[in-house]
């Protein structure tokens, strides 16, 4: 290991130590008044409260395919511009990732029960949505499972990159395929479709996630650093010990 | 106690690997067993032990208890090391000690005698090649059993360990132990016999 | 600490720290359901009707997958040479072994099975008879599996002789496992009857499989 490899992630610990404290207070925050917000908003006339599990399933896809889009920044961190932070930062994201995408998917099989009858139905959105879950899944049990961290690296790196080819697919499955799941209503061409009375909560959930993510991100990869160094410890100890 | 052999013959993959071996290794004696690679020094520790099946001639231990096997009477030091690497140094020993049924709760010092005490919360992964020996030889002198098997107990050990490794088998003579080791360096101990496999027979 | 003892706790330390293990085992269930409908298209009727089916046949490929963590590693390291060498009878020895992996690869399936089955449509009748199924039949599958993992270890790609001599094997308890699960939804059958002889099956499995895999190891290791 080189000098500069040490001193960045020295650097991040002490970035890592000073940020994670102010930002989750932010985050506690931010999360009160989105209950507030929740709470507070109307009912719909034809699904009465239940829509409002929106303000959890909504945030979660989107999380879970951004977890996804930063483990493919930092695949091409760790192939191509060699940085690093780039490993430690696809391995810490992978759980929280899946975390999102698991509350994703529960939140909406909750919510299709009373909508449609059936907690799940195998539709172009929730398969995709599903496989995308397995993948999280396969790369968590690819990390775990090759025991030197750099060729772990490389290999969810390649992993992740072949996954990326799924996101797309979510997105537009709803546009491409007849399916039973309700078409884009917030990121589309032309203005959303939900009226502001939801739309301004659902955003305001949508944000206070991205911070939790943050702050859990940053917590995830100050463990992951340390780890890497109480391995290094060790390595050292038996070594030295004759 | 005496451990003898006579006549005995291995045949193992279809081919014959020795014929008409015969020995005998008293309590307090160690015998070394040479030749060259393929000759079947380690066909006949495991011939010994029970691991390979006898094809000629017999094995006779005499003082032994009659209730136990060769197998459970005696220590098998073998080319590998047994190690489990998820699990700490001491966590391996102390499985060991209990399966091959030590009486004492603790390892005895058998640790501190090989010198790994202060890495007893490493996981084994971490260890080099001669350090997993040394967790090996510390199995032997955990568990007390009267017959040692050793096939080549000194490959990867150091001057300083080999050293400590022929303290432990003398002292293992000392109590009335025997030892059969397969070598082919020296022993360090005296008065060791010799039985040469393979070449002139 | 009795040398069984040491052995269940030694296997149940290992597969709690080395990454996979029950997690895979799990995962691979979720990838084979998960591919059922992709084959045979996403009625949701049909896979109500054949999802216990669907289920078992998943449950029995993912234990088969984890069967060579049984001996593979303890043959590769020496340490079943030391466990012939022991104090401890083989066949209990062997049992205690299987017991430890039915606990970390078989009751993690039955934790997952009926979150598993919400995804075929399965409703609450069918997943607490599946669960039933799966909590007597799984040991079945491991002990059945035993014997198959005992024969195979010393081959260097006995993977897939494994399945081939373990899967005719556990054929009756895919059949009456499936046979019980459908039963106590649709179907004249009781659902007691079945699962009785499935009982039976995995009780004689019990007994078997540790006797089979021991005679097995012992010729092995010439």
């Amino acid at each position: 290991m080189a000098i500069a490899d040490l001193a960045n992630p020295t650097r991040f610990l002490k970035f890592a130590n000073r940020t994670i404290p102010w930002l989750g207070g932010l985050t506690l925050v931010l999360f009160a008044f989105a209950i507030n917000q929740a709470i507070s908003a109307p009912d719909d006339y034809q699904q009465g409260a239940a829509v409002k599990i929106m303000f959890l399933h909504v945030p979660g896809a989107w999380l879970g395919m951004l977890g996804w889009g930063v483990m493919t920044v930092a695949a091409l961190g760790t192939l191509v511009w060699r940085h690093p932070l780039a490993d430690v930062t696809a391995k810490a994201t992978a759980p929280i990732g899946a975390g999102f995408t698991l509350m994703c998917l529960v939140t909406g099989s909750l919510w299709g029960r009373p909508m449609w009858g059936t907690y799940w139905v195998w539709d172009a959105r929730l398969t995709s949505v599903l496989v995308l879950f397995l993948l999280y899944l396969g790369v968590i049990a690819l990390w775990r499972t090759v025991d030197d961290p750099a060729r772990a690296a490389r290999a969810a790196a390649i992993l992740t990159l072949v996954g990326a080819l799924d996101l797309p697919i979510i997105k537009f499955s709803v546009d491409w395929w007849n399916t039973l799941h309700q078409p884009a209503s917030v990121f589309r061409l032309g203005a959303p479709t939900i009226d502001a009375s939801i739309l301004i909560p659902l955003l305001i959930s949508a944000l206070a996630f991205t911070l939790l993510f943050a702050v859990l991100l940053l917590a995830a990869m100050r463990n992951e650093i340390l780890r890497r160094r109480v391995r290094t410890l060790r390595l050292l100890q038996a070594s030295t010990a004759g | 106690m005496r451990l003898s052999a006579f006549d005995l013959a291995c045949r193992r993959g279809g081919r014959d690997v020795f014929a008409g071996v015969g020995f005998s290794v008293g309590a307090g004696e160690a015998l070394a067993v040479r030749g060259r690679n393929g000759a079947g020094k380690s066909s006949l520790l495991r011939m010994v032990v029970g691991l390979v099946r006898i094809a000629g001639g017999r094995l006779d231990l005499e003082g032994g208890d009659p209730e136990l096997t060769m197998g459970e009477q005696a220590h098998y030091l073998g080319h590998q090391d047994a190690l489990k690497p998820s699990l700490s140094v001491s966590e391996n020993l102390r499985f060991w000690s209990s399966f091959l049924g030590a009486v004492s709760a603790d390892d005895g010092g058998a640790l501190a005698a090989v010198g790994l005490e202060a890495l007893a919360g490493l996981p084994a992964a971490y260890l080099s090649a001669g350090q997993r020996r040394r967790l090996s030889i510390a199995r032997l002198l955990a568990v007390k059993r009267p017959i040692w098997l050793l096939d080549e107990p000194a490959s990867t050990l150091d001057g300083t360990a080999q050293q400590e490794l022929s303290g432990f088998m003398r002292a293992h003579l000392a109590a009335g132990g025997l030892i059969l080791a397969a070598t082919h360096g020296a022993l360090g101990i005296d008065g060791a016999h010799e039985l040469r496999l393979g070449g002139a027979q | 600490m009795s040398p069984l003892t040491a052995i269940l706790v030694r296997d149940l330390r290992i597969a709690m720290r080395v990454g996979g293990g029950a997690l895979m085992g799990v995962l691979f269930f979720l990838v084979v359901v998960t591919l059922t409908p992709m084959a045979l298209g996403p009625d949701l009727t049909l896979l109500q009707r054949i999802g216990p089916a669907i289920l078992w046949l998943a449950a029995l490929l993912a234990s088969l997958l984890a069967l060579d963590r049984l001996f593979a590693a303890d043959h590769k390291d020496g340490s079943l040479d030391l466990i012939l060498l022991g104090r401890a009878p083989l066949e209990l020895v062997v049992a205690v072994k299987a017991l430890a992996h039915w606990l970390t690869t078989g009751v993690p399936l039955i934790i997952a099975a009926p979150l598993i089955g919400l995804l075929l449509n399965l409703d609450a009748g069918a997943e607490a008879a599946l669960v039933l199924t799966f909590l007597v039949g799984t040991p079945a599958l491991t002990f059945i599996g035993l014997i198959g993992a005992a024969i195979a270890v010393t081959l260097r790609r006995g993977g897939l002789l494994l399945a081939v001599l373990v899967l005719p094997l556990a054929v009756p308890v895919l059949i009456f496992g499936v046979a019980a699960a459908n039963a106590a939804v649709a179907g004249p059958v009781p659902f007691g009857t079945p699962f009785t002889i499935l009982c039976g099956l995995t009780l004689a499995s019990l007994v078997v499989g540790p006797f089979a895999a021991a005679t097995a190891l012992r010729q092995e290791i010439e």
